[in-house]
């Protein structure tokens, strides 16, 4: 039991992270698509900033009479992580749009026969 | 002064340059302003390769906060050597692109063009000279966004679907990357190569850090374009740019087979990965399978371009194929590959780019009577194909003659044949092209094409003869990769050694041998 | 209890992802992702990432959702039933869930305050970066000036996404002769509100820029949320007015600005003999050194964040002007 204690976190963490990866692959809707590898990603961070918890610690900012802190590093990877992850976000909606203007759909079996096969 | 700045240099000059041409905008101080960077950035990336080849290791604390707290940035002969290419490759292809980009790019774009090229260059330098796990994975996303924008700038649509497929899964890629290193950082607490590479050892064997190696293998696997995993690449490299395919296809996984081998090599040590993940011969099946079905399906294209590209996610099946026979000649013959396919490649599409530029189409049938009507274009693309089909006297022949010799120097007699054998399909896709050219008449209306512009001949025909030059001359070539691949299988079997010797003096010894420093050592 | 509340969120987080997978209505997908988002943050609170809860909220929950509804608006609200098979990416799926599972198995366990990234890097960070840095927020010293050259990349990373969705979308001026009715004026009660509420989102913005060092925040958050200041504007009061109080052209130069500013204080740091972006060589005083390096380099971040941000929502907002709201 208190093996499973330990580790729950990190299963149900894995969990969500393969939901997001199913819709990423499976989706036919490319925004749909984007939504997916959101939640893949936002799972990862969870992942990291869990590692990073110390029980009974709280916020890595100083407060007076406060000696146990929770880990700063992992916060500091995950903030670069998010605006990676909004960045790319961006700029895959506007690919969206594009393709939305050129082929007049964004559902990938569509456009797929609408082009020559490569 | 400035010489003790040189390792952030080749990162800070594009990262500088790209805003200010953002500001200036489309005009010709824009394309100047790049070109000038460029070339600086290739200078300093020439010094520190000699610098690394007659004093050691660069190590560069940026910050002033020693590693591992602080980020360092760590040269080698390895990463200076792919980095020469890779500023060399820009430069040559910026030289290129001024008029290039004319025939393929709306106007209002170019200037954003060179703002995303400078942008990629910067993120590529970062890539390879960065010594810190997750640095690395913030460069990669740069270069990466800025790989999709350069993509998504031509003119016809399916370049948007190809870009879009490209952002998926390469943001799988480096998702995937970024788990592996999670999962080193929560076993090891560091981030630091050198510093991780020293406490993975201290674990006989763990699952979590071989799934972290794992995830990491595959999320570069994506990156580099190695078979299966290469679906993005034919279609982003034949709608892309002209100018755009030539730099991407020379650089960008060319670093992310850097990236491979820092991994193996320096991180986890390749006894680990190879003796223990039997990885070895998980790669060696997969680069022969690259090879083949790639080169095959090279030979069955229509369009120019298309046929390169599957040349190129091939060629890649050379360089892995020489890191999986896990010999000191296999690596010196996959970092030879680097930078030798990077020179036949660049060379190619620039070729490829003149014919569209003149012609409007890569299909083969544009190409028909070429040698004719641009025969300087057709000679380099004529020379550059001999290159990759490894004729002597071109760099494509020193290539494959170390990864032959590396293959019989482990008996792998198979394997070297099949090397082998790869050369003859690639004789038929660029035969093809060379029959069109030369054996064809043009079509009718064609009679009034010329050749193009010396701003695109001049750094096609660079390329070329640098091919022939390094493929006569490989002293400089040989000696960093053989330099570069000796260092890396030093670090590796002194990381076993360490493993070892953790708290002996012979510990301080191979370190001091091997280029690791003492402050790695607790 | 704080195991329990932990739970909670996960099994909701658990149930959202598990929802979006099966809907096809995409407007509502969206909706459940800012949930997702949401959540997230909470979770990261629970978990004392604060700093990280705050970032996660503005720019999950709040910049990615407006994206994603601006595209939705552009592309259409339902999904199509799909043609092919899911059994490949379900194999693909549950192997790799595998793979992860197996890399859990001897992981440090949860919490454990011997865990092997406590031990090593970290200790420095907690115990002397009061003193070396001087700042309050570890986070922050950490993230500006140990590893200030992520935030760099980080920067420019931001600074990459500008240029993506300027050269793909564009800003579309509106033509001369189109009919200037836009935003939605005519709710009275949006008009009103919004008056009093974006100049307190302004504030907000600056005290977390400035605040940072003492307390969660710093530029990215105090970006994104003065950016989400003036998309509130761009909303109620039209795009038309919004580009005449914040053109796209003086957002370039900013988002431009911002990056040269982050990189200038590294080449100072060199110029002045240290390494590139070492602070302590910026003032007599190292710790005051590290103060400006920070305070600057947060600056140059929020200032390209924020123009980075308006930019790509004016690039999706002047796709398609839609004057029919009521």
């Amino acid at each position: 039991m208190n093996h499973v204690l330990d580790y729950y976190n990190y299963w149900i963490v894995v969990f969500l992270m393969m939901s997001g990866f199913y819709i990423v692959i499976s989706a036919n809707n490319l925004v749909k698509k984007i939504v997916g590898l959101n939640i893949f990603q936002t799972s990862v961070f969870m992942l990291y900033i869990s590692m990073g918890k110390v029980s009974g610690g709280t916020a890595p900012i100083v407060v007076e009479g406060v000696t146990q802190y929770s880990n700063p590093l992992p916060h500091v990877l995950i903030l670069t992580a998010i605006v990676v992850g909004v960045a790319t976000t961006a700029v895959g909606l506007s690919l969206i749009v594009r393709i939305k203007r050129a082929y007049g759909t964004v559902e990938e079996n569509e456009f797929e026969n609408k082009d020559d096969a490569i | 002064m400035l010489e003790q700045h040189l390792a952030v240099l080749p990162i800070l000059l594009p990262l500088m340059a790209a805003p200010i041409v953002l500001i200036l905008g489309r005009n010709a101080l824009s394309w100047g302003l790049a070109i000038l960077v460029s070339g600086l950035a290739c200078f300093v990336a020439w010094q520190l390769l000699a610098a690394t080849l007659s004093d050691g290791v660069i190590r560069y604390a940026v910050g002033g906060w020693a590693p591992p707290w602080g980020i360092e940035m760590r040269i080698d002969t390895a990463n200076a050597f792919v980095l020469l290419a890779v500023t060399a490759i820009s430069t040559f292809v910026l030289l290129y692109s001024k008029e290039s980009i004319k025939k393929e790019m709306d106007e209002s774009q170019h200037g954003l063009f060179y703002t995303a090229y400078l942008l990629c260059l910067a993120g590529l330098s970062g890539i390879l000279i960065t010594g810190d796990a997750f640095n690395l994975f913030v460069f990669l996303e740069i270069s990466s966004l800025a790989t999709y924008t350069l993509v998504s700038l031509a003119r016809d649509r399916r370049c948007l679907t190809a870009t879009f497929r490209y952002l998926v899964m390469g943001t799988i890629g480096a998702t995937f990357i970024l788990i592996g290193v999670g999962m080193l950082y929560m076993k090891t607490g560091t981030l630091n190569m050198l510093d991780l590479a020293e406490r993975i050892h201290a674990y006989d064997s763990s699952r979590t850090i071989n799934t972290g190696l794992a995830f990491i293998m595959v999320g570069v696997s994506i990156k580099l374009a190695l078979f299966p995993l290469h679906a993005w690449l034919p279609a982003a490299y034949t709608h892309a740019p002209s100018a755009v395919t030539a730099f991407l296809a020379s650089t960008a996984t060319k670093v992310a087979v850097y990236v491979m081998i820092r991994f193996i090599f320096t991180v986890f040590g390749a006894e680990h990965v190879f003796e223990d993940m039997s990885m070895d011969w998980i790669l060696m099946v997969l680069a022969i399978v690259a090879i083949f079905k790639c080169s095959y399906m090279a030979t069955v294209q229509s369009n120019v371009k298309t046929v390169l590209a599957y040349s190129s996610v091939a060629q890649i099946g050379y360089m892995v194929l020489g890191i999986s026979l896990v010999s000191a000649t296999g690596l010196m013959a996959s970092l030879i590959h680097i930078f030798n396919h990077a020179l036949m490649k660049g060379a190619l599409f620039m070729a490829v780019g003149a014919v569209f530029y003149r012609m409007g189409s890569v299909d083969i049938k544009a190409f028909r009577g070429l040698g004719r009507l641009m025969p300087w274009t057709m000679a380099a693309f004529t020379l550059a194909g001999l290159s990759i089909i490894g004729v002597p006297l071109t760099v494509g022949f020193v290539s494959k003659w170390y990864l032959v010799t590396a293959a019989l120097e482990q008996n792998h007699w198979v394997v070297a044949g099949l090397v082998l054998a790869g050369s003859l399909l690639a004789v038929v896709y660029i035969g093809r092209v060379l029959e069109a050219a030369y054996f064809q008449q043009p079509d009718e209306g064609q009679a009034d094409v010329k050749e193009v512009p010396l701003t695109m001949l001049i750094p096609m025909w660079l390329l070329v003869l640098a091919n022939v030059y390094f493929g006569v001359d490989t002293s400089l070539t040989s000696e960093a990769a053989k330099h570069a691949s000796d260092l890396l299988f030093q670090n590796s079997d002194a990381i076993s050694a360490l493993m070892d010797s953790l708290h002996g003096p012979t510990a301080q010894a191979v370190s001091e041998t091997s280029g690791l420093t003492g402050e790695v050592l607790q | 209890m704080a195991e329990f509340i932990d739970l909670v969120l996960l099994a909701m987080l658990a149930i959202t992802a598990l929802r979006i997978i099966f809907l096809k209505d995409l407007f509502a997908v969206v909706m459940l992702f800012g949930i997702y988002s949401f959540l997230s943050a909470l979770i990261f609170v629970s978990l004392d990432a604060v700093d990280v809860a705050f970032t996660e909220a503005s720019v999950g929950a709040g910049i990615s959702t407006v994206l994603m509804l601006g595209t939705l608006a552009l592309t259409g609200r339902t999904e199509k039933e799909n043609q092919h098979s899911s059994l490949l990416p379900l194999v693909v799926v549950v192997v790799t869930g595998a793979a992860l599972i197996y890399g859990t198995l001897d992981m440090p366990p949860f919490g454990a305050a011997d865990n092997p990234i406590h031990e090593h890097v970290a200790p420095r960070y907690i115990e002397e970066s009061p003193k070396e840095v001087g700042l309050p927020n570890m986070v922050t010293s950490v993230l500006a000036s140990y590893r200030g050259f992520d935030t760099m990349g980080e920067t420019v990373v931001v600074f990459s996404a500008a240029i993506g969705v300027l050269s793909l979308l564009g800003v579309r001026r509106r033509k001369e002769n189109e009919s200037a009715e836009s935003g939605l004026m005519e709710h009275r009660v949006l008009h009103v509100i919004a008056k009093l509420v974006i100049p307190m989102i302004i504030l907000f913005a600056l005290y977390v820029q400035f605040h940072g060092d003492f307390g969660p925040g710093g530029g990215f958050q105090a970006g994104v949320i003065a950016a989400a200041a003036f998309i509130l504007y761009s909303l109620v009061f039209g795009l038309p007015r919004a580009f005449a109080v914040v053109s796209p052209t003086v957002l370039r130069y900013l988002a431009a600005f911002g990056v040269l500013l982050y990189a200038g204080v590294g080449v100072v740091s060199m110029l002045k003999g240290g390494h590139f972006l070492d602070y302590n060589v910026l003032a007599a005083n190292p710790i005051s050194g590290q103060h400006y390096g920070i305070i600057i380099i947060e600056l140059g971040v929020g200032i390209t964040v924020f123009a980075v941000m308006l930019s790509i929502f004016y690039a999706f907002g002047s796709q398609a002007e839609r004057s029919d709201i009521k």
